[in-house]
């Protein structure tokens, strides 16, 4: 029956895309460092940092605030205990000075991590399989405020003496 | 019929109860006819995928814009991924689709079997040692039960490819840390939860639309009523439990 058969393929049809959906959410979309976009087009760099903080694989490399390239992979380097990163520069970016340096950036306050390329002024570009050697790591908030409550802490005592005249050290606050 | 208010509310309930343990102890039976449920699935599944398609688009389109515009404010565009992702997977997706399925198969399959009651199609089977609930109703309610989850996933792709448009696309976000944050915020769990959710929807939605259809006053006015019953309690029945399952959810997690 020509009616039966185009229902069943219909039917068939149907119940093959939901199920490639539903693929799909399982598979693609939670953590799997699946690479959406260009493909390995470029040239990959490697840098170490002591800390990525939360930079993923597929975040951005902008060289004054323009998108050069991505990260393509962070793993730790048991050698050295640090974060060894690989970048993917397109290849339209050639003449990057080899002496150029690597931070991690905020976009914005609460925004996602990425990273910086500072040029350097070397005469020799950056190459497949390359090292940049400067790296800036990422700012940790948590770091950051412990350093400022240390600082605290530590003027604290120097200024309670300071107020009574006979202590020696309330010198050093000037 | 004379009951007062919460006694015919309770017996409603138990009346839809019954009715769920009628279908439920003849679905091995009707699994023995797969021809009739095949075709409900394309009723209910293949014949509404447009109109999920289509209202997924837009959702994932209004999410990518709204959410933009609210995280702009903050420098932090690149979450509108996010956003889209979980708000789709976990509510969005699975409540929308069930109830535009309550509104697009839901009614058919109510005012189908109503109109099989009303026209004595029901009773001629059981004339002639044919169970109704077995051939008419446990198809109809195996399609939407398993046309609902497949329904909701498609859903919640095209609405992610919706959002995707309008975030990276026109509003420029860039798809590395777009899609980055995305994968790095969902977790298995919360797709998990998506599929649960729908399953749920189903079995509600389907087992509501058969109950009112098979028991509609077999009046041409009676099949409109349980059609509109079928909407109205449906969708508030998905609402419902949509919260009880997001807070349970939220408890487990």
């Amino acid at each position: 029956m020509k009616n039966t058969r185009s229902l069943e393929i219909g039917t068939g049809l149907f119940v093959l895309l939901g199920f490639a959906a539903l693929a799909f959410l399982t598979t693609q979309l939670p953590g799997a460092s699946l690479k959406f976009g260009s493909g390995p087009e470029g040239y990959a760099v490697t840098a170490d940092f002591d800390n990525v903080g939360d930079l993923k694989a597929g975040s951005p490399v902008t060289m004054a605030g323009v998108t050069i390239g991505r990260v393509e992979s962070i793993r730790v380097n048991q050698q050295k205990f640090k974060a060894e990163v690989v970048l993917r520069i397109e290849n339209q970016y050639s003449q990057i000075p080899d002496d150029s340096d690597a931070s991690i950036q905020t976009a914005g306050l609460l925004g996602g991590k990425y990273i910086g390329i500072g040029p350097g002024g070397s005469e020799t570009f950056l190459k497949q399989g390359g090292q940049i050697e400067f790296t800036q790591s990422a700012i940790v908030l948590e770091s950051l405020i412990n350093k400022l409550f240390a600082n605290m802490a530590s003027k604290g005592p120097d200024q309670q003496p300071a107020q009574s005249p006979p202590a020696g050290n309330g010198q050093e606050q000037k | 019929m004379n009951d007062s208010l919460p006694v015919a509310a309770l017996r409603r309930i138990g009346a839809v109860t019954v009715f769920l343990a009628q279908i439920v102890a003849r679905i091995g039976p009707a699994l023995a006819r797969p021809g009739l449920i095949v075709r409900q699935i394309y009723n209910a599944g293949a014949r509404s995928l447009v109109i999920i398609m289509l209202s997924g688009m837009f959702v994932g389109m209004v999410l990518g814009l709204l959410g933009f515009d609210v995280f702009q404010r903050f420098g932090s565009e690149d979450y509108v991924g996010v956003l889209a992702a979980l708000g789709n997977l976990k509510v969005l997706g699975p409540v929308l689709t069930a109830l535009l399925f309550a509104g697009r198969a839901g009614t058919s399959l109510t005012s189908e079997i109503g109109l099989m009651k009303s026209t004595e199609q029901l009773t001629a089977m059981q004339m002639m040692a044919v169970d109704p609930v077995r051939y008419v109703v446990v198809p109809r309610f195996l399609g939407g039960f398993i046309a609902m989850p497949l329904l909701a996933a498609t859903f919640t792709v095209i609405a992610l490819y919706g959002a995707q448009l309008i975030g990276v696309q026109q509003m420029g976000v860039d798809s590395g840390a777009y899609w980055s944050q995305t994968q790095a915020a969902v977790d298995l769990h919360d797709v998990w939860e998506g599929v649960v959710k729908s399953l749920v929807f189903g079995v509600a939605v389907s087992l509501v639309a058969v109950y009112e259809g098979y028991h509609s006053e077999p009046t041409p006015e009676g099949v409109g009523l349980a059609t509109t019953r079928t909407v109205v309690v449906s969708s508030v029945l998905v609402l419902l439990l949509n919260y009880l399952l997001t807070a349970a959810f939220l408890k487990t997690h």
